[in-house]
């Protein structure tokens, strides 16, 4: 049935050598990328312990086998999670798609410090979801901590990292082969695996290896969890005794390098299986496909709205909850709310400006690296992919200090320290991992035979870039973008640590009144970002990857 | 071949984006003339924000603060070196104030400014000040404990009595100063014992005290090892419906001990004069007065009474037993609670 090879491009292997122009560029991107690592190596050479000789250690060990544990798991959970919801709401006649299409990315957008705690608070007793239930005659007594509280935290909270490359994905894939298949006669499920699956296989992976660096550096979800995985132990150690702290950072991050390696490898190997479909089909078919779910319907509408009740709703309730209580008590002349329009209008200004000035220039800055990957193979290319996406599993407090260490003592930028390029460039080289890969989905999909047809017609590389390849990638760019912009827009040790003194975003703010236990306060500034973010994410991210419809 | 645009045209657009956003910030970010103090504050700006404003009302002088844990911004400090903009470094705790001393970074303070509290409240050598106290506390739950049944020392929450009940949060920094503490002055094997005898006794490991005073209000749990602070907040926040109260143990027993907020001015500041100022302020009457009576802060100045609804003062203060290796005595307390096990309760 797939047979028909001239339908399919063969858009790796590019022939030649890749211009030098783009290995500068991918090296200098990769070099950038590479200063937090490049400081932790630093650091670990002027100090007293040795990373290897803390393998030998069980206080090393087990925390390791923890982080280990949890981000395999949490991976292989987000995995399925992602993928079937983005074939549910692309694919599907669900009810209410375009309204999915929106709140599901969204539980990306929590805070982790805020999202796991209104997400305990809800749901133990004397929570308001907790007593919400029992009042409907469900027992919700979860006791939530360890590595099953931490992964199912995790896992509600990282599937968008799945969800969006592979929504992405569905929505630039042509629909002729799926349609083909059942007008064979092959049943939904059977035209998944056979055809879909292959083809989002790769941002998949891309998306579950995203939420394996996060695991591994997140630090909020499994501090509330009680789950001690390294990162917990190099932020407990980290003043007094750094040292350790940084040899664990470097065994951290060459950990992720390893884990992004195989990825890569495997990536590549099941992609030399299988060609990915991009033929003529990309261009003329903008018909929508729907898949109609007869009797899964129900399922199907469950498990998305048990998804958003669980990741999203459960933590806005609970957060409404502290909010309104704040707001009545302030009403009945108790303590009033301790929070004015200068808390919240700026900050949201701010948070809103810097996540899409990041999210462009992330996307843009690994291009090349991109191209380089995708359309050239080299071990070059393996480095410097290697180098860029493993850097996502370093913390951001680590990424903060070691922007300041290399402004201030070994840059003749000392002048620009505290100012807004060094925060912009500490969130890309932080975040830009999570652009590169659906960014390199996006290229691989542009197929060579339509720029070759560009390029006989005489159009210049500028020319083939915005009319050809641009609105071809868009989708899977767009994807990555978003995923940047959500992920500035909540930052937090970066931009306490590098922003210009004075420069306050939601998160600080959050985060400030968080600190201060004033949890009212707290609350309303989380469902302010939530809003804001879910707007940005329609205006951007949603509306345009799903022009297709 | 104009292959080359390509690259070269993305690095330039993406060069010039980065420069112009990088002046629109810092035009809005420049101002402060000679008049301006740079502050480093590991409180949180809804506590000591109100501080400051009535400094700068009082003085003319502009204060930038860069807010963020105490923890954090001391390793800020210590990677930002000599170059440091900062002048003042507010911490929670003496530890990130010692860390820091121990590197040389601190300069000493003026006299009139260590006057203003007792010698226990100022480090040995002047370099850092308390000016706000938490007390050690343990916070119960009304409805489940009867007051009578409160115990007078914390080495009896290893009795049988308490198997199962008791919440420590043993990665918390001020349970680890605490811990520090209790070490030193009752020995490490004491201090062993008692840890490992609450883990035998089905001690729980919470990360927080907020999370401990939580779970012990909705009765998850009966007790907890936290700072008197955070119950107070709870109260604020949700009136009688927060089950959980604090009890101070019996004066001089090990458990209570009072944790200073402290401040400091940086040895690479310029405006060392105008820092001390400010030290002077946070220490003023009326600044104390607002500390305990609207943050529910012990107070440290001379002269100056906690608020009413405060429990006792407890004994000890950390600053009162003088620590040698501020790093070296944590780095062995770190050692302590993850060998015992506390940690994965």
């Amino acid at each position: 049935m797939l047979n028909g090879p001239t339908r399919v491009d063969r858009v790796r292997a590019r022939r030649g050598r890749p211009q030098l122009h783009l290995v500068a560029a991918a090296v200098l991107v990769a070099a950038a990328f590479a200063l937090p690592g490049g400081y932790v190596v630093w650091r670990v050479i002027g100090g007293t312990e040795s990373p290897l000789a803390l393998l030998t250690s069980s206080r090393t060990l087990s925390p390791l086998w923890r982080t280990v544990q949890l981000a395999v798991l949490v991976s292989a959970s987000t995995a399925v999670l992602g993928s079937a919801l983005a074939w549910i709401t692309t694919r599907s006649d669900l009810v209410g798609r375009r309204f999915w299409r929106i709140v599901v990315p969204l539980p990306l957008v929590y805070p982790s410090f805020v999202g796991a705690a209104a997400f305990i608070s809800g749901l133990t007793p004397g929570g308001i979801v907790h007593d919400l239930a029992a009042d409907l005659g469900f027992n919700l007594t979860l006791r939530l901590h360890g590595l099953s509280g931490a992964w199912l935290v995790l896992t509600l909270f990282t599937y968008p990292y799945v969800y969006l490359p592979v929504a992405a994905r569905l929505a630039s894939l042509p629909t002729a082969f799926e349609e083909n298949a059942r007008l064979l006669g092959d049943r939904p499920a059977r035209v998944f695996t056979r055809v879909v699956l292959p083809q989002i296989g790769s941002s998949i992976a891309a998306g579950s290896l995203l939420v394996f660096l996060y695991t591994m550096s997140d630090f909020g979800a499994v501090h509330l969890m009680r789950f001690e995985t390294l990162t917990q132990t190099i932020f407990r150690t980290r003043l007094f005794d750094r040292d350790r702290s940084f040899a664990l950072a470097l065994l951290l991050l060459v950990l992720a390098l390893v884990v992004v390696s195989a990825e890569r490898t495997i990536a590549r190997a099941g992609a030399r299986k299988g060609a990915l479909l991009t033929g003529d089909a990309t261009v003329g078919d903008r018909r929508a496909l729907t898949v109609p779910l007869g009797r899964w319907a129900s399922p199907a509408i469950g498990l998305v709205a048990a998804v958003v009740g669980l990741a999203l709703v459960a933590p806005v309730v609970s957060l409404a909850d502290w909010g309104l209580f704040g707001w009545l008590r302030s009403r009945r002349g108790g303590a009033p709310l301790r929070l004015d329009w200068g808390d919240v209008l700026a900050p949201t200004w701010n948070t809103v400006w810097v996540g899409v000035a990041t999210a462009v220039i992330a996307v843009i800055v690994v291009l090349p690296v991109a191209y380089l990957t995708t359309r050239h193979r080299s071990r070059l290319g393996g480095a410097v992919n290697a180098v860029v996406v493993a850097g996502f599993a370093i913390p951001g407090l680590v990424v903060a200090l070691s922007l300041v260490f290399w402004t201030l003592h070994a840059s003749p930028f000392e002048f620009l320290i505290g100012s807004m390029p060094v925060l912009v460039f500490a969130y890309v080289v932080h975040f830009g991992a999570q652009a590169v890969r659906t960014a390199q989905v996006a290229v691989d999909a542009v197929p060579n035979r339509m720029e070759d047809a560009a390029r006989l017609l005489g159009a210049g590389r500028l020319r083939r870039l915005a009319t050809v390849e641009l609105p071809l990638m868009l989708p899977g760019l767009t994807a990555g973008a978003g995923l940047v912009m959500l992920s500035t827009m909540k930052e937090l040790p970066a931009t306490l640590l590098a922003s210009p003194i004075g420069f306050r975003t939601l998160a600080t703010q959050i985060w400030g009144t968080y600190e201060a236990l004033f949890l009212p306060e707290m609350a309303m500034l989380a469902l302010v970002l939530l809003f804001i973010s879910a707007l940005m994410t329609w205006l951007l991210v949603v509306r345009r990857s799903s022009h297709l419809r | 071949m104009d292959e080359r645009s390509i690259s070269s045209r993305l690095i330039r657009s993406a060069a010039t984006i980065l420069i112009l956003v990088g002046l629109t910030a810092s035009a809005t970010a420049c101002g402060g003339g000679t008049d301006s103090l740079t502050v480093y504050s590991g409180r949180s700006e809804k506590l000591v924000g109100p501080i400051f404003e009535a400094f700068t009302a009082e003085t003319g002088i502009a204060l930038d603060v860069r807010y963020g844990s105490s923890n954090d911004l001391a390793l800020l400090l210590a990677e930002e070196g000599d170059k440091s903009p900062a002048d003042v470094f507010l911490s929670r705790s003496p530890g990130p104030a010692g860390y820091l001393d121990d590197i040389g970074m601190l300069s000493e303070l003026d006299d009139d400014v260590l006057d203003r509290v007792s010698a226990t409240d100022h480090s040995p050598d002047g370099t850092w000040v308390g000016f706000a106290g938490r007390g050690r506390v343990l916070v119960y739950n009304v409805d489940e404990v009867a007051v009578a049944d409160l115990p007078d020392s914390v080495f009896e929450l290893t009795g049988p009595e308490y198997s199962g009940r008791v919440a420590v949060p043993g990665s918390n920094s001020s349970f680890q100063d605490w811990f520090t503490l209790f070490r030193l002055r009752n020995g490490d094997d004491v201090a062993i014992e008692w840890l490992e005898a609450m883990v035998a006794n089905g001690s729980r490991f919470y990360p927080k005290n907020g999370a401990i005073v939580e779970a012990v209000g909705r009765n998850e749990i009966q007790f907890g090892l936290v700072n008197h602070y955070y119950n107070f907040q709870k109260v604020a926040a949700n009136g009688d419906a927060q089950r959980s109260a604090n009890h101070g143990f019996a004066p001089g027993d090990d458990g209570g001990l009072m944790i200073i907020a402290t401040a400091t001015v940086m040895d690479s500041s310029d405006e060392k004069n105008a820092a001390n100022r400010l030290l002077a302020h946070l220490l003023s009457d009326g600044q104390q007065r607002y500390l305990t009576n609207k943050v529910y802060e012990y107070p440290l100045a001379i002269g100056v009474a906690p608020s009413d609804v405060l429990p006792p003062v407890p004994g000890d203060r950390v600053g009162a037993v003088d620590i040698d290796d501020v790093a070296a005595e944590f780095t062995r307390t770190i050692e302590i609670i993850e060998a015992s096990g506390i940690l994965d309760q």
